[in-house]
Protein backbone atom coordinates (compact mmCIF):
# COMPACT_ATOMS: atom_id res chain seq x y z
CA UNK A 1 0.00 0.00 0.00
CA UNK A 2 1.46 3.36 -0.97
CA UNK A 3 2.14 5.75 1.81
CA UNK A 4 1.33 9.42 1.35
CA UNK A 5 2.09 10.51 4.87
CA UNK A 6 5.25 12.27 3.84
CA UNK A 7 3.24 14.67 1.73
CA UNK A 8 2.00 17.46 3.86
CA UNK A 9 -0.20 20.48 3.42
CA UNK A 10 0.29 22.29 0.14
CA UNK A 11 -1.25 25.55 1.00
CA UNK A 12 -2.50 26.37 4.44
CA UNK A 13 -4.41 29.58 4.61
CA UNK A 14 -5.15 31.14 7.92
CA UNK A 15 -8.40 29.55 9.20
CA UNK A 16 -10.28 32.78 9.72
CA UNK A 17 -9.25 34.20 6.38
CA UNK A 18 -10.38 30.99 4.74
CA UNK A 19 -13.85 31.24 6.25
CA UNK A 20 -14.20 34.87 5.23
CA UNK A 21 -13.10 33.98 1.71
CA UNK A 22 -15.63 31.19 1.57
CA UNK A 23 -18.46 33.45 2.70
CA UNK A 24 -17.50 36.06 0.11
CA UNK A 25 -17.16 33.39 -2.56
CA UNK A 26 -20.61 32.15 -1.66
CA UNK A 27 -22.15 35.61 -1.87
CA UNK A 28 -20.40 36.30 -5.18
CA UNK A 29 -21.46 33.02 -6.81
CA UNK A 30 -25.04 33.42 -5.64
CA UNK A 31 -25.19 36.97 -6.96
CA UNK A 32 -23.84 35.88 -10.34
CA UNK A 33 -26.08 32.88 -10.71
CA UNK A 34 -29.47 34.14 -9.65
CA UNK A 35 -31.71 36.28 -11.72
CA UNK A 36 -32.88 39.21 -9.65
CA UNK A 37 -35.67 40.17 -12.04
CA UNK A 38 -38.93 39.16 -10.42
CA UNK A 39 -42.56 39.94 -10.94
CA UNK A 40 -44.22 40.60 -14.24
CA UNK A 41 -44.72 43.56 -16.44
CA UNK A 42 -47.70 45.64 -15.28
CA UNK A 43 -48.80 46.50 -18.79
CA UNK A 44 -48.68 42.86 -19.84
CA UNK A 45 -50.85 41.91 -16.89
CA UNK A 46 -53.45 44.58 -17.64
CA UNK A 47 -53.55 43.49 -21.27
CA UNK A 48 -54.05 39.89 -20.23
CA UNK A 49 -56.93 40.82 -17.93
CA UNK A 50 -58.82 42.64 -20.66
CA UNK A 51 -57.81 40.59 -23.71
CA UNK A 52 -60.85 38.26 -23.54
CA UNK A 53 -63.09 41.32 -24.05
CA UNK A 54 -61.75 41.55 -27.61
CA UNK A 55 -63.46 38.25 -28.47
CA UNK A 56 -66.66 39.41 -26.77
CA UNK A 57 -66.60 42.64 -28.79
CA UNK A 58 -66.09 40.76 -32.08
CA UNK A 59 -69.01 38.43 -31.36
CA UNK A 60 -71.23 41.40 -30.45
CA UNK A 61 -70.30 43.27 -33.65
CA UNK A 62 -70.97 40.20 -35.87
CA UNK A 63 -74.25 39.58 -34.05
CA UNK A 64 -75.34 43.20 -34.47
CA UNK A 65 -74.40 43.13 -38.17
CA UNK A 66 -76.47 39.95 -38.63
CA UNK A 67 -79.40 41.71 -36.95
CA UNK A 68 -78.99 44.81 -39.18
CA UNK A 69 -78.91 42.63 -42.27
CA UNK A 70 -82.23 41.14 -41.07
CA UNK A 71 -80.99 37.60 -41.76
CA UNK A 72 -83.70 36.29 -39.45
CA UNK A 73 -86.81 37.82 -37.89
CA UNK A 74 -86.22 39.12 -34.37
CA UNK A 75 -88.22 36.39 -32.61
CA UNK A 76 -85.50 34.03 -33.88
CA UNK A 77 -82.51 36.36 -33.72
CA UNK A 78 -83.09 39.24 -31.30
CA UNK A 79 -80.54 42.06 -31.16
CA UNK A 80 -78.00 42.35 -28.32
CA UNK A 81 -79.98 45.34 -27.04
CA UNK A 82 -83.17 43.27 -26.84
CA UNK A 83 -81.36 40.54 -24.90
CA UNK A 84 -79.96 43.10 -22.46
CA UNK A 85 -83.43 44.63 -22.09
CA UNK A 86 -84.89 41.23 -21.32
CA UNK A 87 -82.22 40.63 -18.64
CA UNK A 88 -82.91 44.06 -17.13
CA UNK A 89 -86.59 43.17 -17.13
CA UNK A 90 -85.82 39.92 -15.27
CA UNK A 91 -83.73 41.86 -12.78
CA UNK A 92 -86.56 44.36 -12.21
CA UNK A 93 -88.98 41.51 -11.59
CA UNK A 94 -86.57 40.30 -8.93
CA UNK A 95 -85.82 37.07 -10.78
CA UNK A 96 -82.36 37.40 -12.28
CA UNK A 97 -80.18 37.66 -9.17
CA UNK A 98 -82.08 35.16 -7.00
CA UNK A 99 -81.95 32.71 -9.93
CA UNK A 100 -78.23 33.21 -10.47
CA UNK A 101 -77.45 33.09 -6.75
CA UNK A 102 -79.56 30.01 -6.11
CA UNK A 103 -77.93 28.17 -9.01
CA UNK A 104 -74.50 29.29 -7.86
CA UNK A 105 -75.22 28.12 -4.32
CA UNK A 106 -76.25 24.70 -5.62
CA UNK A 107 -73.20 24.57 -7.86
CA UNK A 108 -70.80 25.44 -5.04
CA UNK A 109 -72.44 23.08 -2.55
CA UNK A 110 -72.54 20.26 -5.09
CA UNK A 111 -68.91 20.89 -5.98
CA UNK A 112 -67.88 20.89 -2.30
CA UNK A 113 -69.67 17.58 -1.64
CA UNK A 114 -68.11 16.14 -4.83
CA UNK A 115 -64.68 17.15 -3.60
CA UNK A 116 -65.21 15.45 -0.24
CA UNK A 117 -66.31 12.25 -2.00
CA UNK A 118 -63.69 12.35 -4.78
CA UNK A 119 -60.68 12.96 -2.53
CA UNK A 120 -60.58 9.54 -0.82
CA UNK A 121 -61.54 7.78 -4.06
CA UNK A 122 -58.75 9.53 -5.99
CA UNK A 123 -56.19 8.86 -3.26
CA UNK A 124 -57.14 5.19 -2.93
CA UNK A 125 -57.04 4.57 -6.67
CA UNK A 126 -53.96 6.73 -7.17
CA UNK A 127 -51.93 4.94 -4.52
CA UNK A 128 -53.19 1.37 -4.77
CA UNK A 129 -52.67 -0.39 -8.13
CA UNK A 130 -55.08 -3.22 -7.30
CA UNK A 131 -57.95 -0.88 -6.47
CA UNK A 132 -57.13 1.11 -9.55
CA UNK A 133 -57.25 -1.93 -11.83
CA UNK A 134 -60.66 -2.77 -10.41
CA UNK A 135 -62.32 0.62 -10.26
CA UNK A 136 -60.71 3.03 -12.71
CA UNK A 137 -62.58 1.78 -15.82
CA UNK A 138 -65.86 2.34 -13.96
CA UNK A 139 -64.76 5.83 -12.98
CA UNK A 140 -63.74 6.66 -16.54
CA UNK A 141 -67.03 5.24 -17.81
CA UNK A 142 -68.92 7.53 -15.44
CA UNK A 143 -66.83 10.45 -16.66
CA UNK A 144 -67.70 9.66 -20.28
CA UNK A 145 -71.40 9.43 -19.55
CA UNK A 146 -73.21 12.77 -19.92
CA UNK A 147 -74.60 13.34 -16.45
CA UNK A 148 -77.90 14.56 -17.93
CA UNK A 149 -78.53 10.87 -18.57
CA UNK A 150 -78.92 10.48 -14.80
CA UNK A 151 -81.70 13.06 -14.51
CA UNK A 152 -84.62 10.65 -15.17
CA UNK A 153 -83.20 8.10 -12.75
CA UNK A 154 -82.59 10.73 -10.10
CA UNK A 155 -86.15 12.05 -10.43
CA UNK A 156 -87.51 8.51 -9.91
CA UNK A 157 -85.23 7.93 -6.91
CA UNK A 158 -85.42 11.28 -5.16
CA UNK A 159 -88.49 13.00 -6.63
CA UNK A 160 -88.38 16.66 -7.54
CA UNK A 161 -86.09 17.76 -4.74
CA UNK A 162 -82.69 19.32 -4.19
CA UNK A 163 -81.41 15.77 -3.70
CA UNK A 164 -82.14 15.01 -7.34
CA UNK A 165 -80.17 18.02 -8.48
CA UNK A 166 -77.24 17.26 -6.18
CA UNK A 167 -77.19 13.61 -7.28
CA UNK A 168 -76.79 14.69 -10.91
CA UNK A 169 -74.14 17.28 -10.03
CA UNK A 170 -72.19 14.70 -8.02
CA UNK A 171 -72.30 12.10 -10.77
CA UNK A 172 -70.95 14.75 -13.12
CA UNK A 173 -68.19 16.17 -10.93
CA UNK A 174 -66.89 13.30 -8.77
CA UNK A 175 -65.35 11.23 -11.62
CA UNK A 176 -63.54 14.26 -13.05
CA UNK A 177 -62.10 15.32 -9.71
CA UNK A 178 -61.08 11.78 -8.77
CA UNK A 179 -59.53 11.13 -12.19
CA UNK A 180 -57.65 14.45 -12.00
CA UNK A 181 -56.21 13.46 -8.64
CA UNK A 182 -55.19 10.04 -9.97
CA UNK A 183 -53.33 11.52 -12.94
CA UNK A 184 -51.82 14.15 -10.64
CA UNK A 185 -50.46 11.34 -8.45
CA UNK A 186 -49.11 9.52 -11.52
CA UNK A 187 -47.24 12.64 -12.55
CA UNK A 188 -45.45 13.24 -9.25
CA UNK A 189 -41.73 13.05 -10.07
CA UNK A 190 -40.42 9.94 -8.25
CA UNK A 191 -37.59 11.97 -6.71
CA UNK A 192 -40.11 13.82 -4.50
CA UNK A 193 -41.58 10.56 -3.22
CA UNK A 194 -38.06 9.34 -2.52
CA UNK A 195 -37.18 12.59 -0.78
CA UNK A 196 -40.32 12.22 1.33
CA UNK A 197 -39.32 8.70 2.35
CA UNK A 198 -35.80 9.78 3.24
CA UNK A 199 -37.20 12.62 5.36
CA UNK A 200 -39.39 10.11 7.18
CA UNK A 201 -42.84 10.86 5.71
CA UNK A 202 -44.99 7.76 6.10
CA UNK A 203 -48.68 7.00 5.78
CA UNK A 204 -50.94 9.98 6.39
CA UNK A 205 -47.96 12.35 6.72
CA UNK A 206 -46.70 11.26 3.32
CA UNK A 207 -50.14 11.90 1.79
CA UNK A 208 -50.43 15.30 3.42
CA UNK A 209 -46.88 16.58 2.94
CA UNK A 210 -45.84 14.90 -0.31
CA UNK A 211 -48.61 13.20 -2.31
CA UNK A 212 -51.28 15.92 -2.36
CA UNK A 213 -48.94 18.88 -2.92
CA UNK A 214 -46.97 16.80 -5.45
CA UNK A 215 -50.14 15.88 -7.32
CA UNK A 216 -51.56 19.40 -7.02
CA UNK A 217 -51.02 20.65 -10.62
CA UNK A 218 -52.87 17.65 -12.09
CA UNK A 219 -55.39 17.67 -9.27
CA UNK A 220 -56.12 21.34 -9.91
CA UNK A 221 -56.86 20.49 -13.56
CA UNK A 222 -59.30 17.86 -12.28
CA UNK A 223 -60.93 20.40 -9.97
CA UNK A 224 -61.40 22.88 -12.81
CA UNK A 225 -62.91 20.20 -15.00
CA UNK A 226 -64.97 19.00 -12.05
CA UNK A 227 -66.37 22.50 -11.57
CA UNK A 228 -67.23 22.76 -15.29
CA UNK A 229 -68.97 19.37 -15.12
CA UNK A 230 -70.78 20.31 -11.92
CA UNK A 231 -72.05 23.55 -13.46
CA UNK A 232 -73.15 21.84 -16.69
CA UNK A 233 -74.86 19.00 -14.85
CA UNK A 234 -76.59 21.50 -12.61
CA UNK A 235 -78.02 23.37 -15.59
CA UNK A 236 -79.18 20.11 -17.20
CA UNK A 237 -80.86 19.08 -13.95
CA UNK A 238 -82.50 22.49 -13.41
CA UNK A 239 -83.75 22.48 -16.98
CA UNK A 240 -85.49 19.14 -16.58
CA UNK A 241 -86.40 18.91 -12.90
CA UNK A 242 -88.78 21.80 -12.50
CA UNK A 243 -91.00 22.27 -9.48
CA UNK A 244 -92.07 25.28 -7.39
CA UNK A 245 -90.52 23.63 -4.32
CA UNK A 246 -87.08 23.83 -5.96
CA UNK A 247 -87.04 27.62 -6.03
CA UNK A 248 -85.49 29.83 -8.72
CA UNK A 249 -82.54 28.90 -10.91
CA UNK A 250 -80.91 29.80 -14.20
CA UNK A 251 -82.07 26.51 -15.73
CA UNK A 252 -85.63 27.38 -14.78
CA UNK A 253 -85.21 30.86 -16.27
CA UNK A 254 -84.02 29.30 -19.51
CA UNK A 255 -86.96 26.90 -19.58
CA UNK A 256 -89.39 29.77 -18.92
CA UNK A 257 -87.95 31.56 -21.96
CA UNK A 258 -88.48 28.44 -24.07
CA UNK A 259 -92.09 28.03 -22.90
CA UNK A 260 -92.91 31.68 -23.60
CA UNK A 261 -91.13 31.50 -26.96
CA UNK A 262 -89.11 34.50 -25.73
CA UNK A 263 -85.79 34.16 -27.61
CA UNK A 264 -84.35 37.23 -25.88
CA UNK A 265 -84.85 35.57 -22.51
CA UNK A 266 -83.44 32.27 -23.81
CA UNK A 267 -80.28 33.96 -25.09
CA UNK A 268 -80.08 36.13 -21.97
CA UNK A 269 -80.23 33.02 -19.77
CA UNK A 270 -77.59 31.24 -21.84
CA UNK A 271 -75.30 34.26 -21.61
CA UNK A 272 -75.84 34.48 -17.84
CA UNK A 273 -75.03 30.77 -17.41
CA UNK A 274 -71.84 31.23 -19.39
CA UNK A 275 -70.94 34.40 -17.54
CA UNK A 276 -71.26 32.76 -14.13
CA UNK A 277 -69.05 29.87 -15.32
CA UNK A 278 -66.43 32.23 -16.70
CA UNK A 279 -66.55 34.39 -13.59
CA UNK A 280 -65.82 31.43 -11.30
CA UNK A 281 -62.99 30.30 -13.57
CA UNK A 282 -61.46 33.77 -13.63
CA UNK A 283 -61.97 34.67 -9.98
CA UNK A 284 -61.27 31.32 -8.32
CA UNK A 285 -59.38 28.87 -10.51
CA UNK A 286 -57.23 31.16 -12.65
CA UNK A 287 -55.53 32.91 -9.70
CA UNK A 288 -54.89 29.58 -7.94
CA UNK A 289 -53.48 28.05 -11.12
CA UNK A 290 -51.36 31.12 -11.77
CA UNK A 291 -49.96 31.06 -8.25
CA UNK A 292 -49.25 27.33 -8.37
CA UNK A 293 -47.35 27.58 -11.65
CA UNK A 294 -45.42 30.66 -10.54
CA UNK A 295 -44.45 29.20 -7.17
CA UNK A 296 -43.09 26.10 -8.83
CA UNK A 297 -41.22 28.01 -11.51
CA UNK A 298 -43.34 26.53 -14.29
CA UNK A 299 -44.08 30.01 -15.63
CA UNK A 300 -41.99 33.11 -15.18
CA UNK A 301 -44.55 35.88 -14.95
CA UNK B 1 -10.33 6.81 18.75
CA UNK B 2 -13.78 8.37 18.70
CA UNK B 3 -16.96 6.39 19.12
CA UNK B 4 -17.87 3.91 16.41
CA UNK B 5 -21.28 4.74 14.99
CA UNK B 6 -21.65 2.33 12.10
CA UNK B 7 -20.50 -1.24 11.74
CA UNK B 8 -21.32 -3.18 8.60
CA UNK B 9 -20.35 -6.85 8.46
CA UNK B 10 -20.60 -9.22 5.49
CA UNK B 11 -23.40 -7.26 3.89
CA UNK B 12 -24.71 -9.01 0.78
CA UNK B 13 -27.59 -8.00 -1.42
CA UNK B 14 -29.38 -9.70 -4.27
CA UNK B 15 -32.81 -8.61 -5.41
CA UNK B 16 -34.09 -12.12 -6.18
CA UNK B 17 -32.95 -15.40 -4.70
CA UNK B 18 -31.43 -16.59 -7.98
CA UNK B 19 -30.56 -13.12 -9.31
CA UNK B 20 -27.11 -11.55 -9.55
CA UNK B 21 -25.25 -10.46 -6.45
CA UNK B 22 -25.39 -6.66 -6.28
CA UNK B 23 -23.28 -6.16 -3.19
CA UNK B 24 -20.90 -8.87 -2.02
CA UNK B 25 -19.46 -9.17 1.48
CA UNK B 26 -19.27 -5.45 2.20
CA UNK B 27 -17.60 -4.43 5.47
CA UNK B 28 -17.25 -0.93 6.86
CA UNK B 29 -16.48 0.72 10.17
CA UNK B 30 -17.39 4.34 10.55
CA UNK B 31 -16.46 6.47 13.53
CA UNK B 32 -17.97 9.68 14.76
CA UNK B 33 -16.90 12.64 12.65
CA UNK B 34 -15.22 10.53 9.98
CA UNK B 35 -15.30 11.39 6.28
CA UNK B 36 -15.19 8.39 3.95
CA UNK B 37 -15.28 8.57 0.16
CA UNK B 38 -16.63 5.65 -1.80
CA UNK B 39 -15.52 5.41 -5.44
CA UNK B 40 -16.67 2.96 -8.06
CA UNK B 41 -17.70 2.65 -11.68
CA UNK B 42 -21.31 2.07 -12.68
CA UNK B 43 -22.80 -1.09 -11.25
CA UNK B 44 -20.86 -1.03 -8.00
CA UNK B 45 -24.13 -1.16 -6.07
CA UNK B 46 -23.64 2.19 -4.41
CA UNK B 47 -27.25 3.32 -4.75
CA UNK B 48 -28.42 0.01 -3.34
CA UNK B 49 -25.96 0.34 -0.48
CA UNK B 50 -27.19 3.85 0.35
CA UNK B 51 -30.81 2.70 0.19
CA UNK B 52 -29.98 -0.06 2.66
CA UNK B 53 -28.19 2.35 4.98
CA UNK B 54 -31.13 4.77 4.98
CA UNK B 55 -33.60 1.97 5.56
CA UNK B 56 -35.31 2.21 2.17
CA UNK B 57 -34.14 -1.34 1.40
CA UNK B 58 -32.89 -4.27 3.44
CA UNK B 59 -29.84 -6.50 3.03
CA UNK B 60 -30.12 -10.14 1.94
CA UNK B 61 -27.58 -11.18 4.54
CA UNK B 62 -25.05 -9.59 6.85
CA UNK B 63 -25.43 -7.17 9.72
CA UNK B 64 -25.58 -3.43 10.11
CA UNK B 65 -25.07 -2.11 13.58
CA UNK B 66 -25.79 1.54 13.60
CA UNK B 67 -26.11 3.87 16.51
CA UNK B 68 -27.92 6.55 14.54
CA UNK B 69 -30.07 6.59 11.45
CA UNK B 70 -28.48 8.28 8.47
CA UNK B 71 -29.77 11.09 6.30
CA UNK B 72 -29.31 11.02 2.55
CA UNK B 73 -28.63 13.64 -0.07
CA UNK B 74 -29.11 12.96 -3.78
CA UNK B 75 -27.49 14.11 -6.98
CA UNK B 76 -30.62 16.03 -7.84
CA UNK B 77 -31.43 18.48 -5.12
CA UNK B 78 -34.87 16.90 -4.51
CA UNK B 79 -36.15 20.05 -2.83
CA UNK B 80 -39.93 20.12 -2.88
CA UNK B 81 -40.92 22.84 -5.36
CA UNK B 82 -44.16 23.76 -3.59
CA UNK B 83 -42.24 24.83 -0.48
CA UNK B 84 -39.75 27.65 0.01
CA UNK B 85 -36.16 26.86 0.96
CA UNK B 86 -36.98 27.53 4.62
CA UNK B 87 -40.16 25.43 4.51
CA UNK B 88 -38.24 22.52 2.98
CA UNK B 89 -35.96 22.55 6.01
CA UNK B 90 -38.90 23.01 8.39
CA UNK B 91 -40.57 19.95 6.87
CA UNK B 92 -37.44 17.87 7.54
CA UNK B 93 -37.54 19.13 11.14
CA UNK B 94 -41.24 18.31 11.44
CA UNK B 95 -40.76 14.76 10.13
CA UNK B 96 -37.55 14.01 12.04
CA UNK B 97 -37.55 11.30 14.68
CA UNK B 98 -34.50 12.66 16.50
CA UNK B 99 -35.56 13.51 20.09
CA UNK B 100 -33.87 16.93 20.20
CA UNK B 101 -35.56 17.90 16.92
CA UNK B 102 -38.95 16.47 17.93
CA UNK B 103 -39.24 18.74 20.94
CA UNK B 104 -39.04 21.91 18.81
CA UNK B 105 -42.29 23.87 18.37
CA UNK B 106 -43.18 25.84 15.24
CA UNK B 107 -41.13 28.89 16.29
CA UNK B 108 -38.25 26.66 17.29
CA UNK B 109 -38.34 24.98 13.90
CA UNK B 110 -38.36 28.28 12.07
CA UNK B 111 -35.40 29.52 14.08
CA UNK B 112 -33.51 26.26 13.53
CA UNK B 113 -34.22 26.38 9.78
CA UNK B 114 -32.85 29.92 9.59
CA UNK B 115 -29.80 28.84 11.61
CA UNK B 116 -29.14 25.99 9.16
CA UNK B 117 -29.50 28.35 6.20
CA UNK B 118 -26.92 30.60 7.82
CA UNK B 119 -24.64 27.60 8.28
CA UNK B 120 -24.70 26.97 4.52
CA UNK B 121 -24.18 30.69 3.83
CA UNK B 122 -27.73 31.35 2.64
CA UNK B 123 -29.09 33.67 5.32
CA UNK B 124 -31.50 35.43 2.94
CA UNK B 125 -32.90 32.38 1.16
CA UNK B 126 -35.67 31.40 3.59
CA UNK B 127 -38.56 32.66 1.46
CA UNK B 128 -37.11 31.82 -1.94
CA UNK B 129 -38.55 28.97 -3.97
CA UNK B 130 -36.23 26.23 -5.27
CA UNK B 131 -36.59 27.50 -8.86
CA UNK B 132 -35.35 30.92 -7.77
CA UNK B 133 -32.07 29.42 -6.56
CA UNK B 134 -29.02 28.44 -8.60
CA UNK B 135 -27.91 24.79 -8.74
CA UNK B 136 -25.23 25.34 -6.13
CA UNK B 137 -27.62 27.16 -3.80
CA UNK B 138 -30.14 24.34 -4.12
CA UNK B 139 -27.57 21.77 -3.14
CA UNK B 140 -26.63 23.87 -0.12
CA UNK B 141 -30.30 24.04 0.91
CA UNK B 142 -30.39 20.27 0.41
CA UNK B 143 -27.38 19.94 2.74
CA UNK B 144 -29.16 22.13 5.29
CA UNK B 145 -32.28 19.99 4.96
CA UNK B 146 -30.28 16.80 5.46
CA UNK B 147 -28.61 18.33 8.53
CA UNK B 148 -32.06 19.30 9.87
CA UNK B 149 -32.89 15.65 10.43
CA UNK B 150 -30.52 15.72 13.37
CA UNK B 151 -28.65 12.56 12.51
CA UNK B 152 -25.00 11.76 13.00
CA UNK B 153 -24.35 10.22 9.60
CA UNK B 154 -24.78 12.00 6.29
CA UNK B 155 -24.83 9.88 3.14
CA UNK B 156 -24.18 11.78 -0.06
CA UNK B 157 -24.95 10.21 -3.43
CA UNK B 158 -22.88 12.12 -6.01
CA UNK B 159 -24.32 15.36 -4.69
CA UNK B 160 -22.21 17.68 -6.83
CA UNK B 161 -22.09 15.70 -10.08
CA UNK B 162 -24.55 17.96 -11.90
CA UNK B 163 -22.87 21.26 -10.97
CA UNK B 164 -20.47 23.39 -12.97
CA UNK B 165 -16.77 23.16 -12.05
CA UNK B 166 -16.51 26.51 -10.25
CA UNK B 167 -19.52 25.79 -8.08
CA UNK B 168 -18.37 22.23 -7.41
CA UNK B 169 -14.97 23.44 -6.20
CA UNK B 170 -16.64 25.92 -3.95
CA UNK B 171 -19.05 23.35 -2.55
CA UNK B 172 -16.12 21.05 -1.74
CA UNK B 173 -14.74 23.83 0.44
CA UNK B 174 -18.15 24.45 1.95
CA UNK B 175 -18.80 20.79 2.65
CA UNK B 176 -15.47 20.42 4.44
CA UNK B 177 -16.16 23.56 6.48
CA UNK B 178 -19.65 22.29 7.43
CA UNK B 179 -18.28 18.85 8.23
CA UNK B 180 -15.64 20.38 10.51
CA UNK B 181 -18.18 22.65 12.19
CA UNK B 182 -20.82 19.98 12.78
CA UNK B 183 -18.73 16.90 13.51
CA UNK B 184 -20.90 14.73 11.28
CA UNK B 185 -19.75 11.43 9.86
CA UNK B 186 -20.00 11.50 6.07
CA UNK B 187 -20.09 8.74 3.47
CA UNK B 188 -19.56 10.44 0.14
CA UNK B 189 -20.24 8.38 -2.98
CA UNK B 190 -18.78 9.57 -6.27
CA UNK B 191 -17.49 8.55 -9.69
CA UNK B 192 -14.90 11.25 -9.49
CA UNK B 193 -11.62 9.99 -8.00
CA UNK B 194 -10.16 13.46 -7.50
CA UNK B 195 -13.27 14.58 -5.69
CA UNK B 196 -13.04 11.51 -3.45
CA UNK B 197 -9.41 12.30 -2.63
CA UNK B 198 -10.08 16.03 -2.22
CA UNK B 199 -12.70 15.32 0.44
CA UNK B 200 -12.17 12.01 2.22
CA UNK B 201 -10.04 10.88 5.12
CA UNK B 202 -10.29 7.46 3.56
CA UNK B 203 -11.05 6.48 0.00
CA UNK B 204 -12.67 3.10 -0.59
CA UNK B 205 -12.62 1.68 -4.11
CA UNK B 206 -15.50 -0.60 -5.07
CA UNK B 207 -15.59 -3.21 -7.81
CA UNK B 208 -18.59 -3.51 -10.11
CA UNK B 209 -20.97 -6.43 -10.59
CA UNK B 210 -20.80 -7.51 -7.85
CA UNK B 211 -19.99 -4.50 -5.69
CA UNK B 212 -17.19 -5.44 -3.38
CA UNK B 213 -14.42 -3.46 -1.68
CA UNK B 214 -11.21 -3.70 -3.73
CA UNK B 215 -9.00 -1.57 -1.63
CA UNK B 216 -8.89 1.30 0.80
CA UNK B 217 -6.49 4.25 1.00
CA UNK B 218 -6.06 6.50 4.01
CA UNK B 219 -5.60 10.13 2.96
CA UNK B 220 -3.56 11.56 5.78
CA UNK B 221 -3.26 15.00 4.41
CA UNK B 222 -4.81 17.95 6.20
CA UNK B 223 -7.79 19.97 5.06
CA UNK B 224 -8.24 22.37 3.40
CA UNK B 225 -6.94 20.55 0.36
CA UNK B 226 -7.05 21.81 -3.16
CA UNK B 227 -8.31 19.63 -5.93
CA UNK B 228 -5.62 20.96 -8.27
CA UNK B 229 -2.76 20.27 -5.84
CA UNK B 230 -0.02 17.82 -6.74
CA UNK B 231 -0.78 15.65 -3.76
CA UNK B 232 -4.42 15.15 -4.73
CA UNK B 233 -3.34 14.51 -8.32
CA UNK B 234 -0.73 11.91 -7.34
CA UNK B 235 -3.00 9.98 -5.03
CA UNK B 236 -5.80 10.15 -7.59
CA UNK B 237 -3.53 8.73 -10.27
CA UNK B 238 -2.80 5.65 -8.16
CA UNK B 239 -6.48 5.07 -7.40
CA UNK B 240 -7.54 5.73 -11.00
CA UNK B 241 -5.11 3.06 -12.21
CA UNK B 242 -6.76 0.56 -9.90
CA UNK B 243 -10.22 1.67 -11.02
CA UNK B 244 -9.28 1.25 -14.68
CA UNK B 245 -7.86 -2.18 -13.99
CA UNK B 246 -11.24 -3.09 -12.49
CA UNK B 247 -13.17 -1.69 -15.47
CA UNK B 248 -10.92 -3.56 -17.96
CA UNK B 249 -11.75 -6.76 -16.14
CA UNK B 250 -15.31 -6.43 -17.45
CA UNK B 251 -14.25 -6.06 -21.11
Amino acid sequence: MPNFEHIDVDIALEEKQRKADLAAMSAGLDALETNSKRGSDRRKRIFRAFAPLVAVAIVLVLWQIAVWLKLQPDYILPSPAQVVASLIDQAQQGLLFPSALNSLRRGVQGFAISLIIALPIGLALGLNPTLRAIARPLLTGLQQLPSVAWVPAAIIWFGLSDATIFAVVLLGAVPSIANGLISGIDQIPPIYLRAGKVLGAKGFKSIYHIVIPGAWPGFLGGLEQGWAFAWRSLMAAELIAIAPSLGPGLGLMLDTGRQLGDMSLVLGSIITIMAVGVLIERLVFAPVRQRTLRNRGLITS
Amino acid sequence: MSEQILKIRNLTKRFTASGPVIIDDFNLDLHEGEFVSLVGASGCGKSTLLNILTGLDSPTSGTIESKYAASLMFQEHALLPWLTAGENIELALKLSDAPEVKKLDADGREARAQELLELVHLPHAFDLRPHELSGGMRQRVAIARALAQGRKVLLMDEPFAALDAITRDFLHDELIRIWQETGLAVIFVTHNVREAVRLGQRVILMSSKPGRIIREWPIKYAQPRRIESNTVAQISAVITDELRKEIRRHA
